[in-house]
């Protein structure tokens, strides 16, 4: 069984970002960019699959400029057995890059197709569930926990209510909650090994010609901030406060 | 055009978060909204939802194969419906909601929006981005504007005793066994809801075990407060993962939310930091949940929280 892993390069989530000054969008120059986390996960969760001898080929795919090329290595030296780069210089909508993304699945036919469940820069959550609905799969959203027999896979989801597990018909698509795995580095030598896994790079529009997007950005503002309030010396003055100025107990 | 809504319930109680979408509805202008009921044996739903002020009509599709609210069954059920005289559809941004929206706007070639915080106007909305370190406004022209809805950003729809709205049945099924439902651990708490709850109070990484949760607890009973956690403190595994509050978790804006021995990552505030009034509490004089708190105690929670609960 082959696995198909989304990765998204996006900016690093430690790096604290800035609104640009014509609230255009978001201040990116000089910026450190990464392996979308959630993704990170999904690769991390594929490459256990393989190791447990479930799957035979972990294939990587991500959507965007040529610069995407370094979180494919990264997902490489990390494991994956190839990578694949759709091309393109837009900013694609949610729904481009899960039609694109179903072309790959029906050129490449996966068993499993694993993706993050949202990016932390667009914070949609939304392409996976498209792709699986593009698909006709199954989706196992959100997941913590991943176990496959029997031709199905039985995923664990973390829910509003708590944890919820279902069954789902392979092939299937997952996207990856923070606690499905906790993701392992890559060493120097793997680093270098993975300069020469094979990367095919192909201009999106090969694949599926551009769709007009439907939803526009206008603008992006800094959200207001909250100011600092005042520290209280003790519980005394904190629950008199609570009771007589915020007037939130009583 | 009407505007659909769908209805988040567990075939016996509609959830709060539905009564903040409906809201949102009524922001979009003159149009009639129509809720959807997808579920099994939920007639009790019906009978609540049919109160909701400015809900015309109740769509309840009522089979076995809606009774887990299955993506692969409920998607193709939206789309079908949407496709009849519908300008926009509208669910919340709840974890039922994430999951099934996108795939419905897939499924009708449409490009959704996901949490928006205001409406502007029909087709204009505000999101957070980055983890609410940004406000996105976004404009859509989709032929039919699909989207989640954050529950804290609107105030929850008024019920109505006069006037009920009309009930129609639906009769469309979708059964495509793709995936099953296997088993579900709920969290069962008799406190208020995290999502909607006046008071929450949180336990991070500083609580040092689940056991020392209990603390909380103590005062939470007092205070008619839902408990809530930081992923820190999920991580470590003192609570479950439905109590996690920030950017992946849950979003909550209460009146008073009390942060205790949370150090307040961006990815925490991004979960709370509308709540009216915040309090830390913290040995840490430098955490940065101090910068977004309104009254900040330093100190060891270990000795706060007892004297709290005494004085309360």
């Amino acid at each position: 069984m082959k696995i198909l892993v989304a990765v998204k390069r996006v900016v690093d989530y430690n790096v604290k970002v800035r609104v640009n000054a014509d609230n255009s969008g978001i201040d990116l120059t000089n910026t450190k960019m990464s392996i979308n986390p959630f993704c990170e996960i999904a690769v991390e969760e594929a490459l256990r699959l393989k190791e447990k001898g479930l799957a035979d080929e972990v294939i990587v795919v991500s959507i965007g400029s040529k610069k995407c090329e370094e979180q494919l290595r990264y997902a490489m030296a990390l494991g994956a057995d190839r990578g694949i780069l759709l091309e393109t210089n837009s900013i694609p909508s949610s729904l481009y890059c899960a039609k694109l993304l179903s072309k790959v699945v029906e050129k490449e036919n996966p068993g499993l197709i694993i993706l993050g469940k949202q990016s932390i820069d667009s914070d949609n959550n939304q392409t996976g569930q498209m792709l699986a609905g593009l698909c006709g799969m199954a989706q196992g959203t959100f997941a913590s926990k991943l176990i496959i027999e029997n031709n199905k896979v039985i995923v664990t989801r973390e829910v509003d209510s708590g944890l919820r597990t279902l069954s789902l018909t392979l092939p299937a698509v997952i996207t990856t909650d923070l606690r499905l795995n906790q993701p392992r580095y890559a060493k120097l030598p793997q680093i270098m090994q993975a300069k020469k896994k094979p990367l095919e790079t192909l201009p999106a529009e090969t694949l599926l010609a551009p769709i007009a997007p439907q939803v526009t950005t206008q603008r992006v503002d800094t959200p207001t901030q909250r100011k600092a309030g005042i520290k209280v010396a003790n519980v005394e003055e904190l629950i008199n406060k609570l009771k007589n100025e915020a007037k939130v107990i009583s | 055009m009407n505007i659909l809504v769908i209805a988040e319930h567990n075939n016996q109680q509609l959830s709060s978060a539905t009564y903040n979408t409906v809201t949102a509805a009524s922001q979009l202008g003159s149009t009639d909204i129509h809720l959807l009921i997808a579920g099994y044996e939920c007639t009790s739903v019906a009978q609540q939802a049919v109160k909701i002020t400015g809900v015309s009509v109740v769509l309840v599709a009522d089979f076995p194969a809606y009774q887990h609210f299955l993506a692969e069954n409920i998607a193709p059920l939206i789309r079908d419906i949407a496709q009849t005289n519908y300008s926009h559809i509208l669910a919340p941004a709840s974890t039922n909601g994430k999951d099934i929206l996108p795939r419905a706007a897939a499924l009708l070639d449409i490009e959704p929006i996901s949490e928006i915080t205001s409406i502007i106007s029909d087709n204009t909305f505000t999101r957070p981005i980055y983890a609410g370190n940004a406000i996105a406004t976004v404009c859509s022209n989709a032929p039919i504007i699909a989207m989640t809805v954050r529950g804290t950003a609107f105030d929850a729809a008024s019920v109505a005793r006069d006037n009920l709205a009309i009930v129609e049945t639906v009769t469309i099924q979708h059964d495509n066994q793709l995936s099953t439902f296997v088993s579900e651990a709920l969290s069962v708490a008799d406190r208020p809801d995290l999502g909607s709850a006046r008071v929450v109070i949180s336990g991070g990484r500083g609580m040092q075990s689940g056991e020392n949760f209990a603390l909380l607890e103590k005062i939470a009973d007092k205070l008619d407060a839902a408990i809530g956690a930081s992923r820190a403190a999920v991580d470590a595994g003192y609570v479950a993962n439905d109590l996690q509050v920030g950017q992946t978790g849950k979003i909550v804006a209460p009146d008073l939310y009390i942060a205790v021995g949370i150090s307040g990552a961006i990815q925490h505030l991004a979960g709370m930091k509308d709540s009216r009034i915040i309090v830390a509490i913290n040995k840490d004089e430098e955490a940065p949940i101090f910068q977004v708190a309104d009254y900040g105690l330093v100190g060891d929670l270990f000795d706060i929280l007892p004297e709290i609960e005494q004085q309360l």
